[in-house]
């Protein structure tokens, strides 16, 4: 391909898009177009260590710029992306300027759901998704915890419970509101839920489970707490809000291309359109089967990337290996693999009382995913069967002393 | 500070400065070491900031906790005694003047 190619985002899937062209012999003009006003950076350190004020923004980099103009990727940050003209095949810029592209990849990310409740409109109700968000969460923690305010954090997924662990160890108060009867109902398994209840309880965070939030009630053009609709006041001088994602597919569905849910791409990463491809949170990803596969992480935006080069290139390189998620909360690292989704079993491997172990999910009698908590050993092994197709029986996985990678060897 | 020295794979040698506190990872990526990804942002769950510590000096590093050496099993290049995650080495006066080797390939 002669190029130029434009990468529409500069973050993981953006980044990663530009370096596996780069890799893989593309020499032609390259735009990483990025609308934040910083270069590339790590964003999971966002809900935890940044947060907590252990890290300098340099630490952040995830790629320093001298690299990137090495590789003649040329990074332009604080640029808007406003429409796409497939006709033309040009980007269009929120100030009018065009960039033709042979290649497109449209890394655009997703933006976090906003709470829809009266008052929430106010500076210190906050999502977490950019380092700005995060600076400006930072701000009002520390306010919280020097001012003795508690924390209200809207959600409890993984966002949100980072967050209320970083609230705490900041000694904030801390008080979680969840919609569902436990935490983490649609990925964890249920004795998972209790046990992460369980970890914050330990650490003072006060659950409220089957929340209701109604309102957020100002004063001073400030929240100053969180009305349930059974009348309940939760007092905040922070009201954190992680109630999901939704990918940023606008422009993409202004220029006609197939969405649903997000950019809908095939596993190599292609869109609807043969010059545009799609990577990363943006996207949704058409399986086999006719559904949709929506993923938030960085492996599927780090494979999509390497996906959608490969496809400008003209290559097929499908990305159909076991998803992969991680949350750090206290000194707990929890590692999924697989897709819990339609889970009907679930077997604990070694005991939910020890440092370490394992919940093994299972769909009508099949492995489809594991937790592991402090276990990166069984997470790897988990990937590595699930990749493989296969399942170990369910007894087998709940005896410890059966050793599962036998068999990967049968 | 630790001056830590990075040999690409390609034989190219980086020297760079890294602050105490920092991690390897962190001070190669910032400052345009090549053959570092640390894809997951330094929490250990990516594996691809492999490194090869010069085995000498091996016993200067704070030993690998469990889901370090865990983790190892999973990098892309092959796995060396001296293998580490280079987001789980923090710079400190006594990592001065170390050598690290980066393998071909991180992923």
């Amino acid at each position: 391909m002669n190029g130029p190619v434009v990468i529409v985002g500069a973050g993981q899937a953006g980044v990663g898009a530009a370096e596996a062209l780069r890799a893989a012999g593309y020499g032609g003009e390259l735009l990483l177009l990025g609308d934040e006003p910083h270069g590339p950076y790590h964003r999971p350190p966002l809900s935890k260590a940044w947060l907590a004020g252990e890290m300098e923004s340099a630490q952040l980099t995830m790629r320093a710029p001298e690299l990137l103009a090495r590789k003649n990727i040329d990074l332009r940050t604080g640029v808007t992306v406003t429409a796409v003209d497939r006709a033309a095949r040009q980007v269009v810029l929120a100030d009018g300027t065009r960039l033709p592209y042979a290649g497109l990849v449209l890394a655009t990310g997703a933006t976090p759901r906003a709470l829809a409740l009266s008052g929430a409109d106010v500076p210190n109700v906050l999502a977490l998704r950019t380092r700005a968000d995060a600076d400006a969460m930072r701000e009002w923690l520390d306010r919280c915890a020097a001012a003795g305010q508690p924390v209200v954090v809207v959600g409890g997924g993984f966002i949100g419970l980072e967050v209320a662990a970083t609230a705490r160890k900041k000694g904030a108060a801390v008080t979680v509101l969840e919609a569902a009867p436990r935490l983490l109902g649609r990925v964890l398994a249920p004795m998972l839920s209790d046990w992460y209840a369980d970890l914050h309880r330990s650490h003072g965070v006060r659950l409220v489970f089957d929340a209701r939030p109604a309102s957020i009630e100002t004063a001073n053009g400030r929240a100053v707490a969180v009305r349930g609709a059974d009348g309940t006041r939760h007092p905040a001088g922070l009201v954190v809000v992680g109630i999901g994602v939704q990918p940023n597919d606008a422009v993409a569905r202004a220029a006609g291309l197939e969405c649903e849910r997000g950019i809908v791409v095939d596993a190599c990463a292609r869109t609807s359109d043969p010059h545009i491809t799609a990577a990363g949170d943006c996207t949704a990803r058409r399986l086999a089967d006719g559904g949709l596969l929506r993923l938030e992480s960085v492996q599927n935006a780090t494979e999509q990337a390497k996906s959608a080069a490969a496809a400008l290139m003209g290559e097929e390189r499908p990305f159909t290996a076991t998803p992969w998620f991680w949350s750090d909360q206290y000194d707990r690292k929890l590692q999924m693999a697989g897709l819990s989704g339609g889970a009907d079993q679930w077997v604990v491997r070694g005991s939910l009382d020890a440092a370490s172990f394992s919940v093994f999910h299972y769909r009508a009698g099949r492995l489809v995913s594991a937790d592991s908590v402090n276990n990166a050993r069984e997470h790897l092994l988990v990937r590595r069967l699930l990749d493989a197709g296969v399942s170990p029986a369910p007894a087998q996985a709940a005896d410890s002393a059966f050793d599962l990678a036998a068999l990967l060897r049968a | 500070m630790a001056h830590i020295t990075f040999v690409e794979a390609d034989g190219r040698s980086v020297t760079v400065d890294v602050a105490d506190g920092w991690s390897l990872m962190q001070g190669a990526t910032n400052q345009g070491v090549d053959g570092i990804l640390g894809a997951c942002g330094g929490a250990c769950c990516c594996a691809t900031c492999h490194c090869y510590v010069d085995p000498a000096r091996l016993g200067d590093l704070a030993p690998p906790d469990d889901i370090e050496l865990d983790m190892l099993q999973n990098t892309a290049a092959e796995r060396r005694p001296n293998s580490r995650l280079a987001c789980q080495i923090t710079a400190s006066p006594a990592l001065d003047g170390l050598v690290v080797t980066l393998p071909d390939t991180q992923e």
